[in-house]
């Protein structure tokens, strides 16, 4: 039993090697790509709008008002990270109900690949709103002491993501091979509907701690200017 | 008892250990958080939203030790690198 669809290689020339993940990566990007520029041709600001329009303005901002939630208000500069993010997590989990597809998340490199994303990008964020100086300063609060493990919690949350969406992916898909042969019809499907839930939590919490560790990073020097706004205004006031 | 039969043993045995100690332990961790978050609701159903997503995060953290277990014992069981390179010894000669 292949434990992940990395080791299914469909075809290989030298050193390339084309295995399925990669496969079924591509075609979901695709896919999604070509979904949302059909939609996105023909956009109405008024009048009667397409039924495929309103379910992606619903999907669009219902994932801006989640950003906005865990503490980004400028949620439309996350926005399109955090959403990329989530909807392809979605999506790939959304497709396990077609029969032989192998959700890509479920293997470890794909998702490896999505925290380094989220691991680049935090610190990224994180300058560009506050400045290299100040956002490296982050890392010393609140003590010096506290450098090392502040890193060390960066590069553990990073592998943290990488294998809690792995795991919840393959799990489903692995649950589901070994109940086929042993009870083949009904727990199958029943098992399938859950890894339907399973698959949408873990790409709502995926893109949620990717928020939070971009909300962490951008507004850590917030409150410490809220207090000192304060003080003077004790001082002068 | 040969070398082999002994990797195969102790993989099969942990594999057991691991899935069954650490999906207790994080369960605990589960219904004590969901317990006070439900706790929380009721008394402030107006703060559900803030409560709801904390929980739904926190779960996430405490359920990917669960996780971690599953993918060492599903390591252990499909893709056993002591087991593999016990076969390759051994199935040389």
């Amino acid at each position: 039993m292949n434990l992940t669809s990395d080791q299914v290689v469909l075809w290989h020339y030298g050193f390339m090697k084309l295995n399925e993940t990669i496969l079924t990566t591509w075609v979901m990007m695709i896919l999604m790509t070509l979904g949302a520029r059909l939609i996105t041709r023909k956009l109405l600001s008024e009048g009667v709008i397409s039924r495929w329009q309103g379910a992606l303005e619903i999907i669009v901002t219902g994932i801006e008002k989640q950003i906005r939630d865990v503490g980004l208000s400028q949620a439309v500069k996350y926005l399109p990270f955090l959403g990329t993010l989530f909807l392809f997590v979605a999506t790939c989990s959304l497709c396990i109900v077609i029969p032989g597809f192998k959700p890509p998340t479920g293997s470890l490199s794909t998702t490896a690949a999505l925290a380094l994303c989220v691991f680049v990008a935090v610190p990224l964020f994180g300058i560009s709103e506050q400045g290299f100086v100040s956002y490296l300063k982050t890392y010393t609060q609140p003590t010096i002491i506290m450098l090392p493990f502040n890193i060390i919690s960066e590069l553990s949350r990073t592998l943290a993501l990488a294998v809690r969406l792995f795991g919840n992916m393959m799990s489903g898909v692995m649950i589901v091979g070994i109940l086929l042969t042993i009870t083949p019809f009904l727990f199958p499907i029943v098992m399938t509907a859950l890894g339907l839930l399973t698959g949408m939590v873990q790409a709502y919490i995926f893109s949620i701690l990717a928020g939070v560790y971009i909300a962490a990073a951008t507004q850590s020097a917030k409150p410490k200017l809220n207090r000192h706004a304060r003080n003077k205004k004790d001082l002068y006031g | 008892m040969d070398s082999t039969t002994v990797v195969a043993v102790v993989s099969i045995a942990s594999a057991g250990l691991t899935i069954g100690i650490g999906c207790m332990c994080p369960a605990l961790g589960e219904g004590r958080a969901v317990a006070t978050a439900l706790t929380s609701l009721a008394q402030q159903p107006d703060a559900s939203s803030t409560i709801t997503r904390t929980l739904f995060v926190g779960l996430a953290m405490i359920e990917s030790l669960a996780i971690y277990c599953f993918v060492v014992s599903m390591i252990l069981i499909f893709a056993n690198p002591f087991w593999s390179h016990v076969i390759s010894q051994t199935g040389g000669k």
